[in-house]
């Protein structure tokens, strides 16, 4: 099995190589996803020769392949793990890593909700299930319904290590497996609350003001307060590659970081590093 | 015969048996992988692979269980008194908040000097409980002593009552609440879609002209076609707001929605086949039923749906089997909450939706990954049982007309 594994590899690798010399293929996290994809488009039409293939499947999916060899860049949503790192380390290789942009999760309620502002405290409460009525943070007596995005994405992952400070989500909590979907939740149910990607707000939901010092500052969820790292949820969004593939993947990397890759950045939603 | 015809009647004879027998045989393995795939669980330690649970040597608690660790990683136990031990605060300790106590160098150019660090914080702290991998945690010798080793056992799988695959230290695999969900949603689903499709069938065979039968049959196979995951959006956006306004409920993401959507996909199979069972009731039986003066109606109950019987109790299984075997529209409209139903409004997750949910990002030979093919075990020994029942009824059925 593992035989074919590597032979497969192996003639896949071929066939790569004599195609296209300068084929570079990235994988992983369905939240870089978009703009891997357009960043590839860009760098297609300014260098022809080379060519960039991009899929998802996740972090995780993205971080193993890249230690399998069967792709250049993992994208991924949170930071590499450290066993990750070190099965990489064992392998005799090290890895690389380049923050490309960041993200902000933003909490959103139904537009009708009375309450503006959270504290983490609040948020961890409502979300590991202690608080379970809008009335016990100052708004009208209506239960609480938490939706949460499915276990396997990065987001769910972030959300969990940033305000719950990795206590475990309510047992049962309703998850949904796309953040399109909580969006359509959160919008038809009047009690709840979800968190969503800043790119995908809009006037269906209403966001919510965070606080991380125990309510002394609210911040709102925008592009300056996320610039400025005021606004405390947000997530680095990563590019890594292992450090004896770096001069083959200098050249989109770079591109990506430059102004025109950072354009996209912000076309895309998400937020530049600069 | 002509020697050249009988060779390739053979031949196309042999291209026969052979895609028979690669069927078999694919089919086979499949079952065989799951099985093996899924029982490895049973092997995985409680606490992530990899990884332990270490405490100060001066602490007196030897063993926590399953329920007790993540109680005291979700901060609902905090002392631990609780749990047999001193009067002290528990105070939790996670590999990676390591790094912010010590630099990277301070660690070494290898992390070796990562275990006599970490050996450091737990001799330093008598009411510590540290999450380590072993490659990196202190020696048994030195001042802390490992907790909990055990394996998962069957039966926290089969009578678990939650299921939280990622939560660290221990996840929990208890199966309980997909069963009782799936079993629900499809129950119910079947519970609409049977009254329903069978009058449907009943109409197109027996009461409607053959110019509305020519219309409304194509219609109904039509939705057979129709993607399920285009069905979930549909169910989303259009009937769990109705749900929710028509009961009044804080969600609308409940077992009872996906019945309606379950029961809407499940109706082309069960109308279509219980139409083709109706119909093949043999003239001559209805001819005879008319002629000691029944009406059509007693006709039809009395003389068509008997014999049609095992036809329809096929249809209606097959029906469960679909209800139960499908993933991406219920994914969409229960919610998936993991809790054990107390009403059919309440949210719900199904065995498929957590498979489909989660194995993308399950690492590939982990517990996590593991359980969710024992899942997927679960789920084809469940649809065997209705096949079995299905055969066994059309069986009976079969023998007693004949």
């Amino acid at each position: 099995m593992k035989k074919m594994k590597k032979t497969t590899i192996l003639t896949l690798a071929l066939i790569c190589l004599t195609f296209n010399l300068k084929a570079q293929k990235i994988k992983g996290s369905d939240t870089v996803l978009p703009l891997s994809q357009e960043a590839a488009e860009e760098f297609k039409k300014k260098s022809p020769s080379s060519s960039v293939s991009v899929t998802g499947g996740g972090s995780g999916v993205g971080i193993s392949a890249l230690m399998s060899g069967t792709t250049d860049i993992a994208q991924a949503s949170r930071k590499i793990k450290f066993d990750e790192k070190l099965k990489i380390q064992d392998a005799g290789n090290s890895v690389k890593e380049i923050i490309i942009a960041l993200d902000a999760l933003s909490v959103v309620v139904h537009p009708s909700n009375k309450v503006t502002k959270l504290t983490r405290e609040q948020l961890e409460g409502i979300f590991t299930g202690k608080i379970t009525n809008w009335k016990e943070v100052g708004g009208e007596d209506l239960k609480i319904v938490p939706y949460s995005r499915e276990t396997s994405s990065g987001t769910y992952e972030f959300f969990k290590e940033s305000v719950l400070k990795n206590k475990n989500y309510k047992s049962g909590i309703m998850s949904l497996p796309a953040t399109g979907a909580i969006i359509q939740s959160v919008s038809q149910t009047k009690g709840a609350i979800g968190y969503v990607g800043f790119a995908y707000l809009n006037t269906k939901v209403k966001s919510i003001n965070i606080s991380y010092d125990k309510g002394k500052t609210y911040v709102i969820p925008n592009v300056t307060n996320v610039k400025n790292k005021t606004y405390p949820i947000v997530r680095p969004l990563y590019y890594y590659y292992l450090t004896k593939n770096a001069s083959k993947v200098k050249s989109f990397v770079d591109y990506v970081l430059s102004p025109d890759g950072q354009k996209i950045v912000t076309e895309v939603g998400y937020i530049t590093i600069k | 015969m002509n020697p050249i015809k009988r060779i390739s009647e053979r031949f196309i004879e042999g291209i026969f048996k052979m895609s028979s027998m690669v069927t078999s045989i694919v089919i086979l393995l499949i079952v065989v992988f799951l099985f093996k795939e899924g029982m490895g669980l049973f092997s995985s330690p409680i606490v992530e692979s990899g990884y332990g649970l270490y405490l100060n040597t001066t602490n007196p608690v030897s063993d926590l269980s399953f329920t007790q660790i993540k109680q005291i990683y979700d901060g609902e136990i905090d002392n631990w008194k609780t749990v047999g031990g001193k009067d002290e605060v528990i105070e939790l300790f996670r590999f990676d908040d390591i790094f912010s106590i010590y630099s990277d160098e301070e660690l070494g150019e290898n992390y070796e000097f990562l275990p006599e660090k970490l050996n450091q914080v737990i001799t330093d702290k008598s009411n510590i409980i540290a999450f380590l991998p072993y490659k990196y945690a202190p020696k048994q010798s030195s001042f802390v002593k490992e907790i909990s080793k055990e394996n998962i056992g069957i039966r926290e799988f089969l009578l678990g009552k939650e299921w939280l695959p990622t939560t660290t230290p221990s996840p929990l695999f208890g199966i309980v609440p997909l069963i009782l969900g799936t079993l629900l949603v499809s129950f119910f689903a079947i519970l609409f879609a049977l009254p329903l499709g069978l009058g449907v069938a009943i109409y197109i065979s027996e009461i409607a002209s053959s110019k509305i039968r020519r219309i409304i049959k194509p219609a109904i196979e039509l939705l057979a076609g129709i993607p399920s995951v285009v069905y979930g959006f549909f169910g989303l956006t259009v009937l769990v707001p109705i749900v929710q306004k028509v009961g009044n409920l804080t969600v609308g993401e409940t077992a009872f929605t996906g019945s309606l959507i379950l029961a809407i996909m499940a109706l082309p199979t069960i109308i279509s086949i219980s139409e083709d069972a109706l119909r093949n009731t043999p003239l001559s039986l209805r001819e005879a039923s008319y002629a000691l003066g029944a009406t059509q109606w007693q006709t039809i109950y009395k003389v068509v749906i008997p014999f049609a019987g095992s036809g329809i109790s096929t249809a209606a299984i097959l029906g469960i089997g679909r209800a139960i075997g499908e993933t991406m529209a219920v994914l969409m409209v229960t919610g998936n909450g993991a809790v054990i139903p107390h009403s059919l409004f309440e949210s719900v997750r199904t065995i498929p939706a957590t498979i489909a949910a989660e194995l993308g990002e399950a690492p590939s030979g982990g517990a996590h990954y593991q359980a969710l093919f024992l899942l997927g075990c679960v789920l084809f020994l469940i649809t065997l049982c209705f096949s079995i029942i299905s055969e066994y009824i059309s069986k009976k059925q079969s023998s007693k007309i004949a």
